[in-house]
């Protein structure tokens, strides 16, 4: 069994200052599966994913002691690339950021830091990238226009399709819906659905339904801990702990 | 008891003269230098030799003087400057040493021009002597480029503050290293404000007659070496004027000089603009 886990969390501790934001987590995600992580504002949610592709190394004063280890290598080994980690595990934010560039330029610019200069073939990875992300038709006859003139909902759909154009297998998304309306959260969950075919997926979000929709595995965060983990179904229907029910039944607090 | 609409009036009143009294002043300092100095401005007037010790001819040795001296203070300034300011906000943790560093870079801008000269004297001149040639015009452009540093540092040092941090998260998250990622989003960004500190230098450099006075000498040839002497519009000016030996042609180098600076601070308006409209479309 083991070799479907994509990643695997041992122990995980993190500090901001003295100040434990993570406190000893252990999870283990499934290949080509989708796991939500859920849980109060404030428990470490970003946090945690900030973890699997170190972009915690970038906050000034963070400690981190335990393993991360994806396709068994530990991230965290002092031999580690984290420039070709990160391009392995993308990550698409909560607030679509899209830079002030063309949106062919937005697409293109992982690829090209990456060293792909031919036009051509440019023109391949933006176009499977927007196609990917259900934004080709949308925007196919301005991709030379500015990507700020974009909507809310097309921007994250851009993001997503500038991380997954550097060909990542694991994508982390941090509430990637909490700017949009329900049109353009149901688009974003399709794509999620049909994306886990390729990438394994991580998705940090507030809102249960879609975490109960779109997820396989589910963890549920409390005050920096990992306070149960399992399938969705079974954590929704037949939770196993007492702060958990309270949780999704919106009875915390 | 004022009642508060008649103090509101008062006010009103106060802070419209004030912005009339600018606008006067300019005007007239604007006006006058143009009426003294526009019967001498010809195209002859840039384009000539002094003759008859600069009472006749033109001014061309130090139109030159003056864009090589500003030539070597930007291309000494402008990467030190730049280079300091990626250093400042991106290579360092904020806190006591970018302080410092700030904190050194607007002292050094309240310090009377004439002491960057009195440096510039006893460390170009004097000490660098064998390498600057003395009292030359690279001299005098490296202590102009000295002056302008601070400048540069903090207009770029602010331009690239405001880059966003998501930005640069959103760059570092799809793999570019830290160089790629300043050379990719943040300098253009800053671009813009980086442009307009260099030209505000420019113009300062190109104004400024105290620090170079060490360095200049009237010499009515044009400078073949920046390690030779030469001399630029301001320092001429000041000779022309102090030696009493022409305020025809003091009038229209001064005339000159506004001219070339009010371009400058145009174009880097326009720059600016168009910089800025280019990046955010
Ligand atoms: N850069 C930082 N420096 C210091 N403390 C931080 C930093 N980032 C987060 N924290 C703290 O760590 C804890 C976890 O924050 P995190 O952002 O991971 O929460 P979250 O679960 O994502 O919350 P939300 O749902 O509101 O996004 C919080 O108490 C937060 O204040
Ligand atoms: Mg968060």
């Amino acid at each position: 069994m083991d070799k479907e886990n994509k990643i695997e969390v041992r122990n995980l501790n993190l500090w901001y200052g003295d100040k434990q934001a993570l406190k000893n987590n252990s999870i283990k995600i499934r290949k080509n599966h989708v796991t939500a992580i859920i849980g109060p504002s404030g428990c470490g949610k970003s946090t945690f994913i900030r973890c699997l592709n170190r972009m915690n190394d970038l906050v000034e004063g963070v400690k981190i002691t335990g393993e991360v280890s994806i396709n068994n290598k530990n991230i965290y080994d002092k031999d580690v690339d984290v420039v070709s980690l990160r391009r392995r595990v993308g990550m698409v934010f909560q607030k679509p950021n899209p830079f002030p560039m063309t949106i062919f330029d937005n697409v293109a610019y992982g690829p090209r830091i990456h060293g792909i200069k031919d036009k051509k073939k440019l023109q391949e990875i933006v176009e499977k990238s927007l196609k990917d992300t259900t934004l080709w038709n949308e925007v196919s006859d301005r991709l030379d226009k500015s990507a700020l003139d974009l909507s809310g909902g097309q921007m994250q759909r851009l993001c997503i399709a500038r991380t997954i154009a550097v060909k990542p297998d694991v994508l982390l998304f941090d509430e990637p819906c909490s700017a949009l309306d329900p049109v353009a959260t149901g688009k974003i969950e399709d794509l999620i659905q049909e994306l886990k075919k390729e990438y394994t997926i991580v998705i940090v979000t507030h809102n249960m339904q879609q975490a109960a929709r779109v997820s396989d595995y589910t963890g549920y965060f409390l005050l920096g801990e990992l306070i149960e983990f399992g399938k969705t179904k079974q954590l929704f229907e037949n939770p196993k702990e007492k702060s958990t029910e309270d949780y999704i039944t919106g009875r915390f607090g | 008891m004022i009642h508060p609409n008649t103090s509101d009036k008062i006010a009103k009143i106060w802070l419209w003269l004030s912005a009339l009294s600018i606008i006067l002043v300019l005007l007239s300092i604007l006006g006058y230098v143009f009426i003294m100095g526009a019967g001498s401005l010809s195209v002859s007037f840039i384009l000539d030799m002094p003759t008859n010790n600069w009472r006749e001819g033109g001014i061309l040795p130090a139109i030159i003087g003056s864009l090589l001296v500003v030539i070597i203070a930007l291309s000494f300034a402008t990467p030190i400057g730049v280079g300091a300011a990626i250093y400042l906000t991106e290579f360092t943790k904020e806190g006591r040493l970018t302080k410092t560093v700030r904190i050194a870079a607007d002292s050094l801008n309240a310090i009377p021009s004439i002491v960057f000269g009195l440096f510039g004297l006893a460390f170009f001149v004097f000490y660098l002597k064998d390498y600057t040639g003395g009292p030359s015009l690279l001299s005098a452009g490296l202590t102009l480029g000295f002056m302008i540093l601070p400048t540069i540092i903090r207009t770029s040092d602010v331009a690239m503050r405001t880059v966003s941090f998501s930005e640069k998260m959103e760059s570092y998250g799809l793999g570019a290293t830290k160089l790629q990622t300043i050379k990719n989003i943040v300098l253009p960004e800053a671009f813009p404000g980086i442009i307009t500190g260099i030209i505000l230098g420019m113009g300062r450099a190109i104004g400024e007659t105290a620090p170079i006075i060490f360095m200049v000498s009237l010499n009515p040839v044009i400078p073949k070496t920046i390690f030779g002497s030469g001399n630029t519009l301001t320092t001429q000016l000041y000779y022309l004027a102090m030696e009493g030996i022409s305020m025809d042609v003091a009038f229209g180098t001064a005339l000159t000089l506004i001219t070339i600076i009010l371009i400058l601070n145009y174009s880097a308006r326009k720059m600016n603009n168009y910089f800025s409209r280019n990046l955010r479309r």
